[in-house]
């Protein structure tokens, strides 16, 4: 039996790679698709005091996320936050791809090294000195006031929507980086070159030609980018204030001092559900975008 | 490849001026003789540095996430490095699935993670501590993991493999004297890396850690106190100039001995 069975494993190639697998298919299920499945189902259940919880099946806690005012918006202003960081990210990090993948020629490695080092350092950190520059005393109001440009600090800097946005924007960048340069890289230069020849504009060739076949790259960096951000919880509790607060912060008081976890555990599955919404409209719509450029 | 474009090399400038700038700041006012961040600076001084030296809860916390970092990076990637040669060498059915499955934990929001786990872990009636932090770091650092070491197997010539197991080496010995060495940079890489991102990471030890504070928590816990802030500046200060250095060995690593045209920079991105 045990030669039988030796025999077919040597042949079976899926039995050896799903045997190689198996501790990571484990890790995953035990310590994510359970715990999640898990959330999921305290989702359905009720709060009665501070420590007893019902077990009774209920869809209330849906009910109630999308009665409270506060709940419902909070979540339309975390996707909204999102999109504008991805927008804007996309928008300030294409052009430089595009230079290092078309115009640096030597230790293009080191450019790239040098680009993505700073996503290495510390989240908390990268966040935390934007509140050191935007801050009423910060880096921005002293040395404007200094200059003798402004009386009253600038209040608008910290705990705002503005204050959220660009700190994303920098703590993220990293991300949109990779993708993009990756696939302007992919990008056969000569393809360019006969467009050019063929009489094209450099805009019209852009258009064209170089935007379409990097389309790969800035789909990766819009999902890259909007699915970490919509659930970012660091950013908004250190510089949003009251203006920039988004779900995850109540996400957190819901298993924290507000101590409902059936809501919370309602509140992260409608976040999840959001983000895979937005992860399929834009894999489809990249779909058909690509098969009517083919 | 395009000719010279002034316009377009300033704006990178640019770019990394915006990237670089803000991490900046931390070690600048680390050595400011005053307890506000603000210009001008007031005179040069090293006592933010003492202050951090003295601490007692910033060494517990320090250990602590030294012991996360390490049980984190060294389960992640030797599960990630099992999983990178399964997708490397063998073709097979639920590939892409279980290809998927694994890099959920890098795709989905790092708080819903959190929040799960924090929900099995009370329900079993465990105590909130070190342990569900590592966990969640595992299971978050694996697919980095992966990512590096996929880059670095891909394009491996498995015949030497084989060629070992034909001249009579059992596979543990296939993988000790001719696997490992050739994989070995991509593993030292992905145990750096991943110690880094454990080392770093907030969202998952903020919610699982209960009062054993890691590095991060604690430094989470003072940045809400003015006259704190200046050791936690020269805290941060440090572990920029740490974590740069260990993430610019990693990349070192991460090339050595591959050829011009594989030699990728941090993470490869497959689609």
């Amino acid at each position: 039996m045990l030669q039988v069975w030796k025999s077919f494993y040597a042949r079976s190639d899926p039995a050896k790679a799903y045997s190689l697998l198996s501790p990571a298919l484990i890790l995953v299920t035990l310590a994510m698709l359970i715990p999640l499945g898990l959330m999921l189902s305290f989702s359905f259940f009720t709060q009665v005091s501070f420590t007893e919880i019902d077990y009774s099946f209920t869809i209330q806690r849906y009910i109630d996320f999308f009665q409270k005012n506060l709940l419902v918006s909070l979540l339309i202003k975390s996707v909204k936050i999102s999109f504008i960081v991805t927008f804007v990210t996309l928008l300030t990090a294409y052009p430089v791809c595009y230079y290092i993948a078309f115009y640096v020629k030597k230790n293009k490695m080191l450019w790239l090294v040098l680009l993505t080092l700073p996503f290495w350092t510390s989240y908390l950190l990268r966040v935390f000195s934007w509140k050191i520059i935007l801050g009423t005393k910060g880096v921005i109001n002293s040395s404007l006031i200094n200059a003798g440009l402004l009386s009253e600090p600038l209040t608008f800097l910290m705990y705002s929507e503005t204050a959220v946005i660009i700190t994303l924007t920098h703590a993220w960048a990293a991300f949109a980086l990779l993708p993009l340069y990756v696939s302007l890289d992919k990008i056969d230069f000569s393809l360019i070159e006969a467009a050019r020849d063929l009489g094209l504009s450099r805009l019209e060739t852009f258009w064209k030609i170089t935007l379409p076949l990097s389309l790969p790259g800035i789909i990766g960096a819009i999902l890259i980018i909007f699915i970490p951000t919509v659930g970012d919880y660091v950013t908004p509790a250190l510089l949003g204030g009251t203006d920039g607060r988004m779900l995850s912060n109540m996400i957190q008081a819901y298993f924290g001092k507000v101590n409902n976890l059936p809501l919370g555990a309602a509140s992260a599955t409608i976040m999840l559900i959001t983000v895979a919404i937005v992860t399929m409209i834009v894999s489809y719509t990249t779909k058909k975008l690509t098969q009517r450029i083919s | 490849m395009e000719q010279k474009n002034n316009t377009l090399l300033i704006y990178t400038l640019l770019y990394f001026a915006f990237l670089y700038i803000p991490v900046l700041f931390l070690p600048i006012f680390s050595f400011n003789d005053a307890n506000y961040m603000s210009f001008p600076l007031s005179g040069f001084t090293t006592e933010h540095y003492e202050e951090m030296w003295a601490k007692t809860n910033l060494h517990k916390a320090l250990w602590a996430s030294i012991k996360v970092g390490i049980v984190a990076s060294v389960v992640s990637t030797t599960i990630a490095l099992f999983a990178a040669k399964a997708f490397a060498r063998y073709k097979f059915r639920g590939q892409n699935i279980s290809y998927g499955a694994i890099m959920i934990p890098f795709l989905i929001p790092e708080i819903i993670l959190a929040v799960a786990i924090l929900v099995i872990w009370l329900s079993l009636g465990f105590k909130l501590g070190l342990v569900p932090v590592t966990l969640g770091h595992i299971l978050f650092c694996t697919p980095f993991a992966m990512l590096i070491l996929i880059a670095r197997i891909e394009g491996f010539d498995f015949s030497l493999e084989e060629a070992s197991r034909d001249l009579g080496e059992n596979a543990w010995g296939t993988f000790y004297r001719v696997s490992l060495p050739l994989y070995l940079p991509g593993i030292i890489a992905s145990l750096l890396l991943s110690f880094i991102i454990s080392f770093d990471e907030f969202v998952l030890a903020f919610f699982l850690t209960g009062s054993d504070a890691t590095l991060p928590m604690y430094m989470w816990a003072q940045m809400r106190f003015i006259q704190k802030l200046p050791h936690v500046l020269a805290l941060g200060a440090v572990i920029i100039v740490f974590t740069t250095f260990i993430v610019l060995l990693a990349f070192w690593l991460r090339n050595l001995g591959q050829g011009k045209e594989k030699a990728e920079f941090g993470i490869k991105i497959h689609e």
